[in-house]
């Protein structure tokens, strides 16, 4: 082989190996749940990984949404059922149901209780601390349509996609946990 | 080279390795770290956080409830 060949050879295995290396680089999840509880560990998941230097994508769906919606917003513009969707359904980290002792409502308050008293960091920090790191958190596109949710509903630097954008980011990755 | 203390006692997971990471990443290279928290679970976090992130640790020693770590960035 002629030296500019053999160059050549080895600047190709190079980028196979950057590409490799890559490969052991990225973490993504899919949020499908919105119990409290649920929400709690993806996020810690994800802001473990960002600290360990990982690309982190979290791929927010179904109920997963109540999750990431602001606090409050307008439902103007959206039909009948989608607006009791939207009246019914919690908004945001501070108002999630945990996924076993709910007790009505009781059990988040009494969580919320015990994790400020024990210095556990509260669901919307980690969020914003996820967002500061630079987590992207792209919401599905299928399920916001079925419950009524636009973008605006959601906290500031969403991306909306579809299956192929998770599937995507999937094969690219090593890891995948569905939440 | 600069010395930086850090004390992330009273932080649970996944406090004390996000502001460690927040910390390193500031810092320049050869920076020396030393970190102290009561966290049980600092110590594999910390070692496999160092692990992965290519930083070196120095050492690892326990000073009555509190582990106290020692890295350097690479």
């Amino acid at each position: 082989m002629s030296d500019s060949g053999l160059a050549g050879k080895i600047r190709e295995l190079e980028e196979r190996i950057d590409r490799l290396e890559g490969k052991c680089n990225s973490l993504t999840m899919v949020l499908f749940s919105g119990d409290f509880d649920k929400a709690m560990a993806a996020f810690i998941i994800a802001n473990g990984a960002l600290a360990m230097g990982k690309e982190v994508t979290i791929f927010v769906t179904f109920w997963g949404l109540d999750v990431i919606k602001k606090p409050a917003f307008s439902t103007s513009g959206r039909g009948f059922l989608e607006r009791i969707l939207l009246w019914v359904r919690p908004k945001g980290p501070n108002r999630l149901a945990v996924s076993k002792m709910n007790y009505g409502g009781i059990g988040p308050r009494l969580f919320r209780y015990m994790m400020g008293r024990k210095r556990v960091e509260p669901l919307a920090a980690l969020i914003s601390m996820a967002m500061e790191f630079g987590v992207r958190i792209v919401a599905c596109q299928m399920s916001m349509e079925l419950l009524g949710i636009k973008k605006d509903d959601l906290i500031d630097g969403v991306e909306v996609g579809g299956v192929a954008a998770f599937l995507g980011k999937a094969y690219e990755g090593q890891a995948t946990l569905f939440i | 080279m600069a010395r930086i203390e850090l004390d992330f006692r009273g932080m649970n997971c996944p406090m004390p390795i996000m502001k460690t990471a927040m910390a390193v990443r500031k810092a320049a290279a050869g920076d020396q770290f030393e970190i102290t928290c009561d966290d049980p679970g600092f110590e594999p976090d910390i070692i496999a956080w160092c692990k992965e992130t290519k930083n070196r640790l120095d050492g690892i020693r326990k000073q009555g409830n509190d582990i106290v770590a020692a890295i350097t960035k690479s």
